[in-house]
């Protein structure tokens, strides 16, 4: 009988029944590694539902702090009998099956080239509860109990979880941790030495912190200024918007009054939610929107009017699988194209793309100084992985020397001194105009804001070279976003500080978005079998020059992305005029996060075949 | 949309108001509608009642979806701020400016398309919300910009132009209004500037949500005879259950009740109609007795117009959310930005 053993570096899989209360004890358990210093990366794979559907929850334990999904599983805690074939098979050889023995399970239902680890879960609750809710509740804690002593957990550090998780509620706590117990003695008595993954104490973890990139965007935007939130109930977003609430309650109600400094609108549909933000940026505050697919796809007329009419707005995409309903709970990187050019007609919209919450709450910050800089749309695209997962990342920081960019607006003052006020006039060569609020002069500076086509001091005109002075200008404008947005992140595979111009390899790895820790595990793995990458990720469209300048260097570039359609492949050739033959496409969209052994092995097959074809 | 400017010649006898503006001054650009339309009517009743109440042009921000109606705000107050938004759309944009900056004055000027067909979710939700406007439709009951189609307020059994009979339900807005939460609720219609003008500035000096539907007939698609929508037949069924008079800018409101008062309109026809102006049981402040009211007399075929229901404890959207004095859109990154050290608690709290 082979059995994995591995210190730090495993993969624990716990297969669920949704609405059994296992989520907080599953995520308990990730934490509890995370305080014995060792990095840890968990992802929840759930339904659409709110009780008794399978849902599943995956700890990555990694001491090297890979961060992205690795792919297989070593520890399966397989508490689902509907799923349980499915589970049973998805385990590496050698790994290690926990489940409920309770019930018997005919033994054609195990592998011979796995480790089986017996616990009457069920029986043991049934002996120490007699109310049902809490039989099922406190089986969840008893098999975290368990499983910290099978794996080397420090039963302290876990008890210490409970404290905080309950505080306030401290009635809670003693019970817990006598589950906890009840569990953790149950293994050392009857199941001690039977699991060859063990968790040592280490110092991998240091400052960094572990939150969800929802409650990331939302403290961005708090922290951007935005001061009205409008949007619709959708998953994998709706998070943003409770959290961007929380936040509020706790930086933004003045002290001396009671009063709230921002106001959150729950919209009748997503529609509202748009004409909402557009409506207060063309009043001058910093608004947003969060949102998902489908709520994209109703914003589209509302998108061409901000775009046209030129006006802020920032919008929270948190991708999941589509088209249409499609997977709603699961994550897919499909909404690129819709947003880059989202509404009829010619436009194009800028999109950033955080690759982890710590760069979502960095670029939702900063989405609405680009807004109202650029007058224009602002898509911040999360996924539902970095969006509703807790991810591992660099404690959150903040430059209080930072002064909002309010962009070009012209003031009173400005009005009242005689300076020429065109709404649409390019005054400084950038192709952005100036504007002005509603309420800002009593004669001077009120324009008709409007979708239909008008000249450069906003008057109506259906003159076709007036209509195309300004789409030119709209495309000039573009030009100049590509000179704000955040740069393109290159890595060359052997850039040696002290070599002055390192050699780059002869093929690129390009990825963006919430891909980037298993694409960087992936190169590295790669590398210690000799094959070297330079990688590039890509953080935002318009594409800065140095994206295309990357890709062309390379004979062909790997281009990873999680849609059926490379969806980034399109818009780097539509934009950048890259010729189509010279990328290689890595797509992953069964709506699970891709893995790092998907891509070695897409990169190891296509390197193969390109060898043997040249040996032909 | 227009692109006439209007010249700047005034006379030098022109009457200027409080504030020193004198009509012009609250006037837009010239109007491109069909010559008669009801619109300019009201955009001309909506001039008179800004001059009336002495309100600073700038100080009000017109916001408008797609439409006949939708084109008006840029008739009328040229010296203010407009926004000529979507079809339909309207209400959540001026929800969205209220936001922003609570201290303008927010006039929604729609139509019966607009807002009764592809809006009508807008324009409930948003009245729901108790934003702070004036919320006018200029309801003809027919697609004017596309030619005649019959709307969600054509009556049923009303024929268009081209000869068809429409077999839907119509919509009443004002029921709507009152279903949904609107603290004034006004009827008027455009043929009757003296009802008008004097709501419009009761509406305006409304703290909450204000919604006054004004009968507007389309001279070019539906002033024919079997429109529920046309000068004549408005002019016939037109039941006005009171008569507003404005004293002084934000002074009470009084409300004639003698009963009995007469008024005698001349029709297009030549013929004079007696109205009865004043209903003797009518309270404009009992909402369910309006709901019955406006049920009962529009099954006997009457249109009641006038000051239909008022609250005037009216609170708006920015009290229910708490919002601060200042508008949101003058705060600074120091009062919003809780900087370095509001991450202190939050990193610390995430281990």
């Amino acid at each position: 009988m082979p059995a994995i053993n591995s210190v730090n570096d495993f993969v624990v899989k716990f297969a669920n029944v949704n609405g059994s209360g296992s989520a907080s004890a599953n995520e308990m358990f990730a934490r509890s590694i995370l305080r014995m210093g060792v990095p840890v990366a968990s992802r929840n794979i759930f339904p659409s539902n709110i009780q008794g559907l399978p849902t599943w929850y995956e700890v990555r334990v990694s001491g090297k702090g890979w961060l992205g999904r690795r792919g297989g599983v070593d520890l399966m805690v397989a508490m689902n009998p509907q799923t349980w074939d499915k589970d049973v098979a998805s385990l590496d050889a050698g790994g290690y099956l926990f489940y409920d023995s309770s019930r018997p399970i005919p033994l054609s239902k195990f592998r011979d080239d796995i480790n089986v680890i017996r616990m009457p879960l069920t029986e043991i609750c049934n002996a120490a509860y007699k109310d049902p809710r809490q039989r099922q509740l406190f089986k969840n804690i008893i098999y975290v109990g368990a499983l910290a002593q099978l794996l080397g957990i420090e039963i302290d550090v876990l008890e210490k979880l409970v404290g905080e998780q309950y505080k306030g509620k401290d009635a809670l706590i003693a019970p817990n941790h006598q589950a906890l117990r009840m569990g953790f003695d149950h293994a050392r008595d009857e199941l001690s030495g039977r699991c060859g993954l063990k968790i040592e104490r280490a110092d991998e973890v240091g400052e960094r912190i572990f939150v969800s990139g929802n409650d990331a965007a939302g403290l961005g935007c708090v922290y951007g200024g935005a001061t009205v939130a409008a949007w619709y109930p959708i998953t994998p977003s709706t998070s943003v918007a409770e959290a961007f609430a929380k936040h509020c309650r706790k930086y933004r109600v003045d002290p001396e009054t009671g009063k709230n400094k921002f106001a959150i609108v729950q919209s009748e549909d997503e529609i509202s939610a748009i004409g909402t933000v557009i409506g207060a940026g063309w009043n001058g505050a910093r608004a947003f929107t969060a949102t998902s697919g489908p709520g994209i796809s109703l914003m589209q007329e509302f998108l061409g009017l901000a775009y046209f009419a030129e006006l802020p707005a920032v919008i929270i995409d948190v991708q999941r699988g589509g088209p249409s309903t499609g997977m709603p709970t699961r994550t897919q990187q499909a909404d690129l194209l819709i947003c880059a050019y989202a509404s009829h007609g010619d436009t194009k919209h800028v999109v950033l793309l955080p690759k982890d919450p710590r760069e979502t709450f960095e670029f939702c910050a900063l989405s609405f100084d680009l807004a109202e800089r650029l007058q224009t749309p602002v898509f911040v695209l999360e996924d539902l992985d970095i969006g509703m997962n807790d991810w591992l990342c660099e404690p959150f920081a903040w430059d209080d020397s930072k002064v909002y960019d309010r962009g070009k607006v012209m003031t009173a003052e400005e009005l009242e001194a005689g300076k020429t006020f065109g709404r649409y006039l390019d005054v400084d060569g950038d192709a952005i105009p100036y504007r002005t609020l509603p309420g800002t002069h009593p004669t001077k500076g009120a324009f008709f804001t409007r979708g239909t086509s008008r000249d450069r001091f906003a008057k109506y005109s259906e003159e076709g070279p007036v209509y195309q002075d300004n789409m030119q200008r709209l495309l000039r404008k573009f030009e100049t976003a590509k000179s704000m947005v955040p740069a393109p992140v290159i890595n060359l595979a052997k850039d040696k500080s002290q070599e002055k111009s390192p050699e780059r390899t002869k093929y690129g790895l390009v990825f963006f978005g919430s891909t980037a820790p298993a694409a960087r595990e992936a190169l590295a793995a790669l590398a210690e079998d000799g094959i070297h990458l330079d990688r590039m990720r890509v953080r935002a469209f318009p594409f800065p020059d140095a994206v295309s300048d990357f890709i062309n260097a390379y004979d062909q570039v790997f281009l990873v992305e999680q849609n059926r359609d490379a969806q980034m492949r399109s818009l780097l050739v539509n934009e950048c005029g890259i010729d189509p033959a010279r990328f290689i496409s890595i797509l992953h969209f069964d709506g699970t996060p891709i893995t790092a052994r998907f891509i070695i092995q897409a990169i190891s097959e296509r390197l193969a075949l390109t060898s043997r074809e040249a040996a032909e | 949309m227009t692109y006439i400017a209007k010249p700047k010649l005034r006379h030098p006898a022109i009457a200027v108001n409080k504030l020193g503006y004198t009509h012009r001054d609250y006037e837009g650009s010239v109007s491109t509608l069909c010559a008669g339309c009801g619109h300019d009517s009201i955009s001309f009743a909506i001039i008179q009642a800004c001059f009336e109440l002495n309100i600073e042009p700038h100080r009000v921000a017109k916001l408008s979806g797609i439409g006949c109606s939708s084109k008006t705000p840029d008739y009328l107050l040229g010296q203010s701020h407009g926004f000529n938004s979507v079809h339909g759309r309207m209400p959540s944009v001026l929800t969205g400016a209220n936001l922003a900056n609570r201290d303008l004055l927010y006039l929604g000027i729609s139509g019966d398309g607009d807002s009764a067909s592809i809006g009508l979710g807008q324009f409930v939700h948003c009245v729901r919300r108790s934003v702070n406007m004036v919320y006018i439709t200029e309801n003809n009951g027919v697609y004017g910009l596309t030619k005649g189609q019959f709307s969600a307020t054509a009556d049923k059994g009303s024929k268009s132009k081209a000869g068809g009979f429409n077999p839907d339900s119509p919509l009443d807005l004002v029921s709507m209004a009152l279903m949904v939460g609107a603290t004034f609720v006004g009827r008027s219609f455009s043929g009757d500037k003296a009802q008008m003008v004097p709501l419009i500035m009761a509406a305006m000096s409304h703290p909450g949500p204000a919604f006054i539907d004004i009968v507007s007939p389309c001279v070019a698609f539906n002033n024919h005879a079997g429109s529920t929508k046309a000068y004549d037949f408005v002019r016939a069924h037109n039941e006005a259950v009171n008569r507003l008079d404005i004293m002084e800018p934000r002074e009470a409101i009084t409300v004639e009740y003698a009963p009995g008062t007469t008024e005698e309109v001349a029709l297009h026809d030549g013929s004079t109609l007696r109205l009865a102006k004043l209903a003797a049981d009518y309270d404009p402040f009992d909402r369910v007795g309006a709901m019955n009211y406006l049920q009962s007399h529009a099954a006997a075929g009457e249109l009641v117009t006038g000051l239909i229901y008022m609250d005037s404890a009216a609170k708006d959207m920015h009290a229910n959310l708490n919002t601060v004095a200042a508008p949101l859109n003058r705060l600074s990154e120091k009062e919003l930005c809780p900087g370095a050290k509001g991450l202190d608690a939050f990193n610390a709290a995430h281990r």
